[in-house]
């Protein structure tokens, strides 16, 4: 997110809960359906104050667990309205059979997730576990590096899961704890500005209109399995243009600018740092440190993760001469996390491409601090110094 | 009470012939007498199991009302999700105020009894406005004949099979009827195919009942029971003349018993009718036998004094 503020905007001192509920807010979905978890349940617990206190039309479903969430979700935005829901790790874990029918359905849900590690051991910090489990579910995620972010991208969601070209599910990450529970400045709109952004909701073939029955979530064999698939697969690379249109129309709105990822003094650098959410913070500090020291440093900090904008990331990258792709999860591969694996493989046709290596850290919510994110940038340098790639998967701040 | 015969034999199918079920199958039976049962338009959700895959085989549907199958346990969350969206909706003006809506769930007893049980235990707490539908078959039949928790005892399935050592199943059912009473929701009753009025009248009340509704009806699997298709409402009779199977009511908190057979016929007259039994019948298992009637009379005779109709 570029801040040019358009207008001096009221800023307001409120943790990225409150930031993601006030949205809600906003929003006012005709239905929400949740199950609290750690550090997601506020969310919902301070909408469930606006419910109290009729702020909003919505239909509050109570559910007892995070899987009839989804379902009651599910039904609620396939009767046709607009339907929410928000969680965290476990939950996640507990939707996940779900979400692929969100997906597969085309019910366009949007879902604020606090990232969380997941069990065993039990964990209820900050890392990535809970949504990487989730890229192969058919949903768009975008991850917001503070509350500003989580506010904004929930807001653009609802325009890109409903826009007719997309019609899939979209999840909004901001990180557990660190963003969930800190205090940032965050400008907020006002209710008539997110009413006349996001557009009411009219689905195609709702459940409710009865004159017209519909039969969602039928059998597929062999004969029609594979084309529904592929339209699945369609709507996710629709959504890359959709993402694009949906920010500049925000921008004209709030003067901050979005895209698939930020890239910050990278233009010149020869060394970068790729990585999502609030550990951008700490990147961009060091960046400017090191500049000062002479060293050609930079970042750039994704946003949207599915669809995986592969080609841009090329052409954001391919000048550079070593990059550390940080990964908050780690997929247990032997050879590293998810976001490391895409992005070299986006590189793999490329005659010219960085040097790469992979970092797992900050799992369980372990600190990533600013002395961290230098010996990164100094491994990188050693790296172009001796053209020595050395081990392409490393563990950041942990105990050998 | 539902409307006579005659008007009924009027009302369109709102599930249509041309679905895949076996011949002599319960559940479209059962299905097509509770939305016959009503001219309220319906939307129903169907747990994952027989009813939903064969009458939703892409690009065909079977039903003639709003559809939805999301998944195998839930059922009964996701038409929660649906009947959510109708009051938000309604309350903000756009579904007209004088249309009233119904929701049904169906799901077999796989869905309902096991794998589903927390999310109907859910919905029905949360009160919504919606009438859940077990077809109760007594086992996993889409998948091939797996016991449940509704098997009965001693029932051969494909994981509780009559072996040289073990003879079927030796737990007895679960009494979910009485598991959804205890939820104090206002109604839930049990019915069975062969007896049309008593199901129709029964599930148009849960239909029409403000609040959630549980009607759980006994419909015959022929390749589970193992039975000629021709017989099936005459073994649902027997099941309800043994008692294996029990017609009542519960009215807000009140238990009514809905039929007491004049001659109560042995247990042993339902069960030879079905291949599922039938090495309950071979020598040395008279013991098994004698154990399934004294726990068929004891449950019949508990159900009684919850009914107040010990006479």
């Amino acid at each position: 997110m570029a801040v040019k503020q358009k207008t001096v905007a009221e800023s307001h001192a409120i943790t990225g809960n409150e930031a993601v509920a006030y949205a809600m807010r906003q929003i006012n979905p005709d239905v929400v359906a949740a199950y609290p978890i750690t550090p997601a349940t506020e969310i919902v617990q301070i909408f469930s104050n606006y419910h109290a206190d009729g702020l909003v039309d919505t239909e509050m479903v109570l559910v007892e667990s995070e899987h009839s969430a989804m379902s009651a979700t599910i039904g609620a935005s396939a009767a046709g309205s607009r339907a929410m829901t928000a969680t965290s790790s476990q939950g996640l874990l507990l939707m996940h059979e779900m979400l692929y029918v969100a997906s597969g359905t085309r019910t366009p849900i949007v879902m604020p997730v606090v990232n969380r590690a997941v069990s065993a051991p039990l964990n209820i910090h900050c890392d990535h576990s809970d949504t990487m489990g989730s890229r192969d579910s058919g949903w768009i995620q975008l991850y917001g590096e503070n509350a500003q972010e989580g506010y904004d991208n929930l807001i653009q969601s609802i325009r890109i899961a409903e826009h007719p070209d997309v019609m899939l599910p979209v999840m909004t990450m901001t990180d557990g704890f660190i963003t969930s529970h800190g205090m940032e400045n965050v400008f907020l709109l006002e209710d008539e500005e997110v009413q006349a952004f996001i557009g009411g909701f009219k689905a195609a073939y709702p459940l409710l209109d009865t004159d017209n029955p519909v039969t969602f979530g039928p059998v597929d064999f062999t004969d029609y399995y594979f084309e529904h698939r592929r339209q699945v697969f369609e709507a996710m690379v629709n959504a890359k243009q959709v993402i694009l249109d949906v920010a500049k129309e925000y921008e004209r709105l709030t003067g901050r600018s979005y895209g698939f990822f930020e890239t910050y003094r990278l233009d010149d650098a020869e060394m970068a740092i790729v990585v999502l959410s609030s550990a951008a913070g700490t990147t961009r500090f060091v960046v400017d440190q090191l500049r000062k020291q002479g060293m050609k440093v930079g970042m750039l900090k994704l946003r949207v993760f599915r669809p995986f904008p592969a080609t841009e990331l090329v052409e954001a990258l391919k000048h550079v001469g070593a990059i550390a792709i940080m990964d908050r999860a780690d997929s247990l591969s032997g050879e590293g996390g998810p976001v490391g694996a895409e992005l070299r493989a986006a590189f793999y046709n490329e005659e010219k491409r960085p040097k790469a290596v992979n970092y797992i850290y900050g799992l369980g919510g372990r600190d990533v601090t600013i002395h961290h994110i230098e010996s990164v940038y100094k491994d990188l340098a050693n790296i172009l110094e001796t053209g020595v790639v050395g081990p392409t998967v490393r563990h950041l701040g942990v105990r050998e | 009470m539902v409307a006579p015969l005659k008007q009924l034999s009027l009302r369109p199918d709102r599930l249509t012939s041309g679905h895949r079920a076996c011949a002599g199958c319960g559940f479209p039976i059962a299905l097509k007498m509770v939305l016959m049962s009503t001219e309220d338009p319906v939307v129903v959700a169907n747990a994952t199991g027989c009813a939903e895959v064969c009458t939703s085989i892409f690009p065909y549907t079977a039903w003639d009302v709003p559809w939805i199958h999301s998944a195998f346990e839930n059922a009964a969350a996701t038409i929660s999700g649906v009947e959510a969206a109708y009051q938000s909706l309604k309350r903000q003006g756009k579904i007209a105020s004088d249309k009233t809506i119904r929701f049904v769930a169906f799901g077999g007893d796989g869905g309902t009894y096991d794998i589903g049980f927390q999310s109907l235990s859910g919905a029905m707490e949360r009160g919504h406005n919606m009438l859940y539908v077990c077809y109760d078959n007594g086992a996993y039949m889409n998948t091939g004949i797996q016991r449940s928790s509704a098997t009965p005892y001693g029932a051969s399935t494909s994981t509780s099979p009559a072996g040289k050592v073990r003879q079927g199943k030796v737990q007895y059912r679960k009494d979910l009827a009485a598991i959804m009473a205890a939820h104090n929701i206002p109604y839930v009753a049990q019915a069975s195919i062969h007896n049309h009025r008593d199901l129709m009248n029964k599930a148009q009340k849960g239909l029409e009942t403000d609040g959630p509704a549980f009607l759980n009806v006994l419909a015959p699997c022929r390749l589970g029971w193992g039975f000629d298709p021709k017989n099936i409402l005459d073994i649902c009779k027997l099941a309800v003349d043994s008692t294996f199977w029990t017609l009542f009511e519960v009215e807000d908190g009140k238990w009514k018993l809905s039929y007491k057979p004049r001659n109560k016929v042995q247990v042993t007259e339902f069960l030879k009718t079905q291949s599922r039994f039938k090495h309950l019948f071979k020598k040395g298992n008279e013991e098994l036998l004698e154990q399934i009637q004294a726990d068929i009379d004891a449950k019949w005779e508990e159900l009684l004094e919850r009914c107040g109709a010990n006479a």
